[in-house]
Order: structure tokens, then C-alpha cells, then sequence
């Protein structure tokens, strides 16, 4: 691999001792595959937050390298395991909060700004077309490379952190021209509308191309999707397919740079959805949760669901996830009383996903396909998807 | 016999191999505490890795499986190298973070559990010794 003499000297530790470990990891990545250069990164998205994920190690490896670590570029965090304000409402124990916080404030220490969101791009780490970035995260690196047509490989914590410390990532996979065509065309025949739904889509298409051994679908057939329903898509096709960037006729930035992929073709149907849909909805459920905002909700969810819950009461535990930017604009909106007065709660900075709350609950029910597969696996719930009015109907029963 | 391969991470250390034909995901795969590998149906699951040459195919599983190495490194549960078919983002990683000497492109059929090894991660070469 070529180094810049700076990325030389950062190698040999004259920028200090996270700077080497950091570009020890960066040049080991080019080295494995087979990245001639490294490119300057725009921006960093980092994940491993979580102290339930971390543990004692990881935060060890945290302190060691915020002992001299900064970061060079606009760096923001994924969701942690918990509020960091609402932690107690939330049931969070406070030897777990205590250990969450020593993790967010080592990652503070090195000048990344604590968002502690799964959607950067909706709080101000929004990259342009053709930025090259580096995030981990594998639903924001989806919409990344796909809605917004930056460049980012799907990047781990440590891989994404030694990327902040040194602004660079080495060039290689969904970085260069050659690696972002579309690899299976999929035709769909039928009017997809709602995050639940694009959920329900992201999970057939990404077991299919799990199928396949493939990981970039060209989809046609969508002839409009919101900011909200794109969201939902990248968090299930990525957590289904490990899919980190797709191509949508008409909707995305780069279909048009590509030829349309020919060799492998499949339709997907109304009965292919409601099929997929029957398998996110486990048979016997009692819901006693119901949680939105996976990926964190935007203002444009959070409005709709203050709309929804006016004047109404919930009778089961209510999560709202939501970066605490977004939480603040509803607020200043007046559509954070309103849910609050329903009895909902905000859980800002993290999400059901990350939050330590296996066996808490019998069922969720949720609007997103992402949030079902983490219930059942690492949760053990019972799941069930439905639309933002389902959900909020379920709740107000 | 020595097999040369290519260097992931530097250093040189010495072991008993402990070879399995499956990939290996450290987080919820391996437990960082006992060096056991927990994995249900794995073809190590119950044996322990701690001290040992880890020789298998690839990582697989979620990426916090780096910080699983590096927290068996300070526990003293971790392997002393790691030998791969094909390295890939996490195992790397884990070794870089870990400091653990590791060495990838080797057959890995050639190798026995039991045999003792000498991985030289600096080199990108092990050799079998016995």
C-alpha cells in the first residue's frame, strides 16, 4: 500500500499512540484487500457504544485510546443502551448507566460528539453524493451508499474509530466505481406503501440475495418512497441481507452510472408481502410493548404519532426512540407533551434494539422488520409488525 | 515443514494447534471468561482455546466479536496465535487490538489438532515443529 508521509509518520507513532494503532488497523484492512491508497474521509459514524456490547474489555480498549486519541473528522456515535437523561423512567440499573456513561465520555474525551443516533444523516453527519466516509452502523451505511450515494464499506467500531483518529480509510470495495453495480434486477409488481411494509420488502429481498450469495439489488417498480420508508428499507435488507447498497430505478442517485444487471431476475408480489409479512408476526402473542423508531424516528414520524395519540391514553409500555436533536425539536413543537401526556415516553439515545431489556417483555410490537429480528434474537420476544396506526391502535387499546 | 503465508499481525509465538473446519464468531461464540467455545453444534463447542495455535477457516458473526478478543487477551483466556485460511475484517481486527500474532493464506488441512506450531505473524510463515 502506498502511505503519504503523513500516514507514514502516523504509522511509525510520531501523532501519538492511537494514531499508530489506528492506522495499524487501516493499513491491515488495505493490505487484506488489496487497497493501493487511502482516500480522506468526510465523515465517521461509530457503533460499539452499547456498554451491554462493549463489556469491561472494550472499554478498556476505549480509555487506552482516548488517553491521546482526537478525532481529525466529523464523528457522531450510534445509539447507546440507554437515555442518557430518561435512563431511570426507562427501568435502565444504575450500575449499568454508571458504566454506559464512562463509555460515552471516553468516546467525548477524544472529540466525537455524542449522538448517540442509528441516523447521522438526519442530525448534521450528512454527507453529499460521491463523499467517501467511513461508518459502521449497517442501516445508516445502507442509506449512505444508496440514498445518498456517499461511499462507506460496512464499517465495525474499532475499524470506524481508527478511521475518526486519523480522517482516512483505505480504498477498497463500495469505495470504487467497480464494486457499486447492481448484481440481481428485481421487479416489483406491486404498490409498496409504509415502513412496516419497505421492512416487509428489505426482509424478502435480503433473505433472497442471502440465497443468492449476492449483496447489491437493483430494485424497479417503486414509483415514490419517503425519506422514512427508504429508512426502514436500508435497516431490514441490511440486517437480513447484510446489504450495504442498493440501486432503486427512479428513487436513487446512481442507478442511472450502472447497466441494469440481466443475468438474475425475480418479481416480488403482493402475496410474496403478505407472506413475509405472516412470517414477522408470531403466532400466541401478548403485546405488552410497543416501541417506534427503528431506525430512530425522524420529526415527520414523531408528528404523526402526536397526531395519533391526541387526547388518548396508552395502556402498555410505549417507547419512542429518537436521536435527542430530533426529541428537542419536538419539544420546542409541542408534540413531545402531547405523546407524554399519553402516557408514551421518549427513550432518546437508544433504541429496543441496544437497550438491556432481554426478557423484560413478552411481546413487541413494532413498525420495522430490523427491530423483529432483534426482538426474537437477542431479546427473546415475541414479535409483531404493523403500521405506525396499527401499533399506536395496539397501544390504546 | 514450514507454510508460508501472509503476516496480519506481527510476533512470534509458539503453541499446540487446536483446528476446526468451521468459521468462528467470537461475540456469543466463545466465552471470553472461560476460553470455551460455546457455540451450539460447533465442532469445539466445550473445548477450550485459551493458549492454544486457533487454527480455522474464517471469522463469521457480528463485528463486537473484536472487542470479545481483546477482552480475552486481558483475561488471559485468549489464543497465543491465530491462523487462518482467510482472514477477514473481524478476526484482523481483534488481532490488531489484542496484539495477538496472526498469519493468513495457509492450507489448513495440512494441520492437526495437537501438532505444536510457531507462528511468526511478523513473517506471515508457521512452522510445524512436532
Amino acid at each position: 500500500m502506498k502511505l503519504t508521509s503523513e500516514e507514514q509518520e502516523m504509522l511509525e507513532g510520531k501523532y501519538g499512540k492511537a494514531a499508530k494503532k489506528s492506522m495499524e488497523i487501516l493499513t491491515t484492512l488495505g493490505e487484506i484487500f488489496h487497497s493501493d491508497y487511502m482516500v480522506d474521509v468526510y465523515g465517521v459514524q461509530i457503533a460499539g457504544v452499547s456498554y451491554a456490547n462493549l463489556g469491561e474489555a472494550g472499554l478498556e480498549f476505549l480509555s487506552e485510546m482516548a488517553d491521546d486519541g482526537k478525532v481529525r473528522v466529523l464523528t457522531t456515535l450510534n445509539p447507546a443502551g440507554m437515555d442518557r437523561e430518561n435512563w431511570k423512567v426507562l427501568g435502565i440499573d444504575e450500575e449499568f448507566a454508571k458504566n454506559q456513561n464512562r463509555a460515552i465520555d471516553a468516546f467525548a474525551k477524544m472529540g466525537i460528539i455524542t449522538t448517540c443516533s442509528c441516523t447521522p444523516y438526519l442530525i448534521g453527519n450528512a454527507p453529499h453524493f460521491g463523499q467517501h466516509i467511513a461508518w459502521a452502523e449497517s442501516s445508516a451505511v445502507c442509506y449512505a451508499n444508496s440514498v445518498i450515494g456517499a461511499r462507506t464499506n460496512r464499517e465495525g467500531g474499532p475499524s470506524a474509530l481508527a478511521s475518526a483518529l486519523t480522517g482516512k480509510t483505505p480504498n477498497y470495495g463500495y469505495h470504487l466505481d467497480q464494486n457499486r453495480h447492481g448484481e440481481v434486477l428485481i421487479n416489483i409488481t406491486t404498490q409498496v406503501k409504509g415502513t412496516d411494509e419497505f421492512g416487509v420488502l428489505g426482509k424478502i429481498i435480503g433473505d433472497k440475495l442471502g440465497e443468492l450469495g449476492k449483496k447489491i439489488p437493483y430494485i424497479t417498480g417503486i414509483d415514490s418512497a419517503t425519506m422514512e420508508e427508504l429508512k426502514s428499507f436500508c435497516a431490514s435488507v441490511a440486517t437480513y441481507g447484510g446489504v450495504a447498497l442498493f440501486h432503486m430505478e427512479g428513487i436513487t442517485p446512481e442507478y442511472n452510472n450502472y447497466p441494469k444487471p440481466t443475468e438474475i431476475s425475480f418479481d416480488i408480489d403482493r402475496k410474496d408481502l403478505e407472506k413475509t409479512r405472516s412470517e414477522l408476526i408470531d403466532e400466541d402473542i401478548e403485546i405488552d410493548f410497543v416501541s417506534i423508531g427503528c431506525p430512530h424516528a425522524s420529526i415527520h414520524e414523531i408528528a404523526k404519532i402526536a397526531s395519533l395519540l391526541d387526547g388518548k391514553k396508552v395502556n402498555k409500555e410505549f417507547w419512542i426512540t429518537t436521536a435527542r436533536p430530533t426529541k428537542k425539536i419536538a419539544d420546542e413543537a409541542g408534540y413531545s407533551k402531547i405523546i407524554e401526556d399519553a402516557g408514551a415516553k421518549f427513550a432518546a439515545d437508544t433504541c429496543c434494539v441496544v437497550a438491556p431489556i432481554k426478557g423484560r417483555f413478552k411481546g413487541i410490537m413494532v413498525d420495522s422488520a430490523k427491530a423483529c429480528y432483534y426482538g426474537r434474537a437477542k431479546n427473546q420476544f415475541k414479535v409483531k409488525i404493523g403500521t405506525i396506526e396499527e401499533c399506536i391502535e395496539e397501544a390504546t387499546l | 515443514m514450514k507454510l508460508e503465508g501472509r503476516k496480519i499481525y506481527k510476533g512470534i509465538a509458539e503453541g499446540e494447534a487446536i483446528v476446526t473446519k468451521d468459521g468462528i464468531s467470537f461475540y456469543g461464540g466463545v466465552d471470553p471468561d472461560t476460553g470455551k467455545v460455546v457455540e451450539v453444534g460447533h465442532e469445539l463447542e466445550g473445548q477450550s482455546i485459551t493458549g492454544k495455535v486457533l487454527v480455522f477457516p474464517t471469522g463469521k458473526g457480528s463485528t463486537v466479536g473484536s472487542y470479545t478478543m481483546y477482552r480475552m487477551k486481558k483475561n488471559n483466556t485468549a489464543p497465543v496465535a491465530i491462523v487462518n485460511k482467510q482472514i477477514d475484517t473481524i478476526i484482523a481486527v481483534g488481532c490488531i487490538i489484542s496484539e495477538i500474532p496472526c498469519v493468513d493464506k495457509i492450507d489448513i488441512d495440512n494441520i492437526n489438532t495437537g501438532q505444536i506450531l510457531v507462528v511468526n505473524g511478523s513473517e506471515g510463515t508457521i512452522e510445524i515443529i512436532e
